[in-house]
């Protein structure tokens, strides 16, 4: 049970990017296609797994036992940075198939706020190893919702005749706005 | 370019939230009044300027491929500092930005600074481009958070100009997106008559 509400919280009422503003700049840059932005949703989903179970590892396994917490920012960046290299370079060596479907997008999480926020909220919020992991899945599963859905939405407005002054990352935001009212709709709901 | 143009193109020339689109999570997380906005605006000012200090000096001791990574470390120690100063003398304002002072680290402001300007300059000017660079960034930063909370609240700086309640939509998630989104909107009207 527990479980579930974590789910509805991370994807829905507390979506990453719509109601916690993390991961704004691939929202905007990578949303002009609905295919594209699924592939970022799949390469950010990965990462953001892997990085939630290393990030716990890290925490309670060397930062606390050593006393040196304040060194969290330092030692996960450092972290996600390395792992997002090796994540691809291990990729391209056992699954060319999915190198190609996620390469390009790899390089671009490093510097993804959102999986180094999923990293420091996890800490946080206290979570257990389980729920981390539940816990970010969902919320890279609420990244590619988002993603996908603005895509669709652009994909449209370009055809739109606007003002010149609104067109590209103008409209985007006033959208975006449109779509995080929406998603408060589901605030309530846990 | 002269060290007044290098202090001042910030602020409207190469301004990082409505020319460069930079930085996009905290101006649009941290903005929900004037003072939020402000105090997160002067800890990336801090960490911007530290950092391209250190860096400009440090420049010749790293080896080239090595170079993001060492950024990246300069940027997170003055993160850091700055976390650990905020927590034990602003600790209000620590709890209300959040996730967001950590976040620091990964604003491309930053390291598109240490990157494009610290690492090919002296000191001085390094020091001079961190300072512009933060001002503009601050200065965006607190209008943004200024024209929320007087819509959202009907105050500013945190004094009440209105009784009763303001349009409670500007402070939440969805009045961020669309108050910057017109705020780019006159910018971009503005500097085109400009030109």
């Amino acid at each position: 049970m527990e479980y579930i509400i974590i789910i509805i919280s991370a994807i829905f009422v507390n979506n990453i990017v719509l109601a916690q503003f993390l991961g704004i700049c691939p929202f905007l840059g990578v949303s002009t296609r609905v295919s594209t932005s699924l592939g970022m949703g799949a390469a950010v989903t990965f990462v953001m797994a892997i990085t939630s179970v290393v990030a716990y590892l890290l925490q309670y396994y060397v930062l606390v036992p050593l006393g040196i917490e304040y060194m969290q920012t330092i030692v996960f960046i450092l972290v996600i940075a390395a792992l997002v290299q090796m994540v691809e370079i291990i990729l391209k060596k056992v699954s060319p198939a999915l190198y190609q479907a996620l390469g390009i997008f790899l390089p671009l999480i490093t510097t993804n706020c959102a999986v180094l926020g999923i990293a420091i909220l996890l800490v946080q919020k206290e979570f257990n190893l389980g729920e981390s992991v539940v816990y970010s899945v969902a919320t890279a599963i609420g990244f590619s919702l988002a993603l996908v859905l603005f895509a669709g939405i652009r994909e449209r407005l370009e055809l739109e005749d606007l003002p010149k002054a609104m067109r590209g990352i103008p409209i985007a935001l006033i959208t975006a706005g449109i779509l995080a009212m929406a998603f408060m709709g589901f605030s309530g709901l846990v | 370019m002269s060290k007044l143009q290098i202090l001042t193109k910030g602020l409207i020339k190469e301004n990082p939230t409505f020319v460069l689109m930079l930085g996009m999570c905290p101006t649009l997380g941290t903005t929900t009044s004037a003072i939020n906005g402000l105090g997160m605006g002067v800890a990336t000012m801090f960490v911007l300027v530290m950092s391209n200090i250190v860096i400009s000096l440090i420049k010749n001791l790293i080896p080239g491929k090595v170079r993001i990574p060492a950024f990246i470390v300069v940027i997170a120690s003055f993160v850091t500092v700055v976390q650990l100063v905020m927590e034990a003398y602003l600790q209000s304002l620590y709890a209300t930005l959040g996730v967001f002072i950590p976040l620091i680290v990964v604003n491309c402001i930053i390291l598109g600074r240490a990157e494009a300007f610290a690492s090919k300059n002296g000191v001085f000017d390094s020091a001079l481009d961190g300072l512009g660079i933060g001002l503009g960034f601050t200065c965006s930063l607190t209008l943004l958070g200024a024209i929320r909370e007087m819509l959202g609240s009907g105050s500013i700086f945190g004094t009440k100009f209105i009784t009763g309640d303001g349009i409670l939509i500007f402070v939440l998630a969805p009045g961020a997106f669309i108050a910057l989104g017109y705020l780019l909107v006159l910018f971009n009207k503005l500097t085109a008559k400009l030109k």
